[in-house]
């Protein structure tokens, strides 16, 4: 059985559909990618999962458990923690406070405590009582991972690491992944950068508006089938 | 006039105002809501000590120590069922719905206890004085004053150094993220509107014993608790003791230089604060 799955999902923006039947399946111990550009569905899916937003209860299954209609601390509360676009720190807590905060409606002892992530991102020890959003976007994006750990989740959902972050601080966050997944979590994360996400996927899903268009391993799929999927069969 | 008793008569009756403000302060801070019927409620609060007084011959500190749960459950009653449905993006609502509790609890409690003025008493704390120096002054101002400082002390307390203050400037910050962390945006404002009626009992106690009240005269110490709140700087609790503080001064006086200037004085140093210093004295900078 797989850890984490969805069936035929669709969620919606009031009147405007943004999925169409996503099916993703998620196993134990597994990172999986999920990659589309912009609009292409990618966020929702992981709103829908966290619980932001509210879905038929049986399109979202984990372990085998109907969690489509709970809201974000019923999930959060399950070990399905996430890291949203924006990173989304609280400005009016300090690092360390941030931090503690992730661990509020789950309390669950693990791999991760403020000391292990402080191991982790040695650079938000020093900055513990700053203000969590006076760091650069790289330290605050180190935060929002931290702060996603300390529930010690199941399921560590991603989404958009790399916005707006450079190149080279991308690569340090990326760096953290091995750690992470030999904690025993397993990953879900949306990436427009192909590159960066076949590196650390298992398996890849591409989405483009609002349905998956393909999925595989990355060493089975060519760049150009993905780019089709990505941006449509013509372009 | 004597400036020394009068400044310090003034600060006195700051804590008083503070105190009438310090809920409405937490509950703004937290949850962006103005909650318009907060000086009825201090009213109510005040008629549910004197029934306890009345109707149990106790001393009125014992019966704010019965008073402040019950004012707590009034308040998570109050949010979980009707203010929580008011919340959103819209500002007007909970406007519109504390406004009409406003008359609701301002006409409830005349039909229940006529518009007859009344007094909590307190014994011989109504007279009770001690001398600093050349200066005469209340053990109740006193009392009032430094059970301001204690509940901003202690409010202080909760919301940095506790992982429930850490839920409520969360959920204050962004209430959707702070879903992702497991917080209840409803449960956590249910929890901080009680804490505020508990205070409101405590702001009850001092305005019943010190002077009458009547169940009209709440909007007017709404109005104090806003200058205040206002002067001090929104979402800052140490600004609200501080525009109590102002407003006490200027309330005192006013009032020694010529009695019927005493109210007017207050509002208008409210007027030159927001003059001077329109965000107040400690804003948040992060707003």
């Amino acid at each position: 059985m797989a850890l984490l799955e969805t069936h035929g999902l669709t969620a919606f923006y009031r009147d405007f559909q943004a999925l169409f039947g996503v099916d993703v399946t998620l196993d134990a111990g597994e990172t999986l990618a999920i990659v589309g550009a912009n609009g292409a569905g990618k966020s929702t899916l992981m709103r829908s999962i966290s619980g932001v937003l509210i879905n038929g209860a049986r399109q979202i299954l984990f372990e085998g458990r109907p969690i489509g209609a709970l809201a974000a601390p019923q999930v959060m509360a399950l070990g399905i923690a996430m890291v949203p676009e924006g990173r989304k720190l609280f400005p009016s807590l300090s690092v360390e406070e941030n931090l503690l905060i992730g661990r509020y409606g789950r309390a669950t002892k693990g791999a991760w405590s403020l000391e292990t992530v402080y191991r982790l991102f040695p650079i938000l020890k020093e900055r513990r009582n700053n203000p969590g959003t006076a760091l650069s976007g790289g330290q605050q994006q180190m935060v929002a991972i931290g702060r996603a750990l300390m529930s010690n989740p199941r399921v560590l959902l991603c989404d958009e690491l790399s916005l707006g972050l450079a190149p080279v601080v991308i690569r340090d966050i990326y760096a953290a992944f091995p750690a992470i997944r030999e904690s025993g979590a397993s990953i879900v994360v949306v990436e427009q950068d192909i590159g960066q996400a076949m590196k650390i996927a298992d398996r890849l899903y591409c989405m483009m508006e609002g349905r998956v268009t393909l999925s595989g391993r990355p060493s089975e799929l060519n760049r150009a089938a993905i780019h089709a999927a990505y941006f449509g069969a013509d372009s | 006039m004597n400036w020394a008793d009068t400044i310090l008569q003034g600060v006195l009756l700051g804590g008083l105002y503070a105190l009438f403000a310090a809920g409405l302060s937490l509950v703004f801070g937290i949850m962006r809501l103005v909650n318009l019927a907060h000086g009825d409620l201090i009213v109510l609060a005040a008629y549910l000590i004197l029934v306890l007084v009345d109707t149990l011959n106790l001393n009125p500190f014992i019966a704010l120590v019965i008073a402040m749960p019950i004012m707590f459950g009034v308040g998570w009653l109050l949010q979980t069922y009707v203010l929580n449905r008011t919340l959103g993006p819209d500002i007007l609502p909970p406007l519109l719905v504390t406004f009409g509790l406003s008359v609701v609890l301002q006409n409830g409690l005349l039909q229940v206890y006529s518009a007859d003025s009344r007094r909590i008493p307190s014994g011989y704390l109504d007279t009770a004085s001690i001398s600093i120096g050349s200066l005469h002054v209340g053990v109740m101002p006193l009392l009032t004053f430094f059970s301001a400082v204690a509940v901003i002390l202690i409010l202080n307390r909760l919301l940095y150094a506790t992982e429930l203050g850490r839920a409520f400037r969360a959920t204050s910050d962004d209430a959707v993220t702070a879903g992702l962390m497991g917080i209840q945006p409803n449960r956590t404002f249910a929890i901080a509107t009680g804490i505020a009626m508990a205070i409101v009992a405590v702001a009850a106690l001092y305005l019943g014993t010190r002077s009458n009240f009547d169940p009209t005269i709440g909007p007017a110490r709404l109005i104090y608790a806003f200058e205040a709140v206002i002067m001090g700087g929104l979402g800052s609790l140490w600004g609200t003791l501080v525009g109590g503080i102002i407003l006490g001064m200027a309330q005192t006086i006013g009032g020694a230089i010529n009695p019927e200037w005493q109210i007017l004085a207050g509002h208008i140093a409210f007027v030159l604060v927001l003059l001077f210093r329109p965000r107040g004295f400690f804003p948040r900078a992060v707003d």
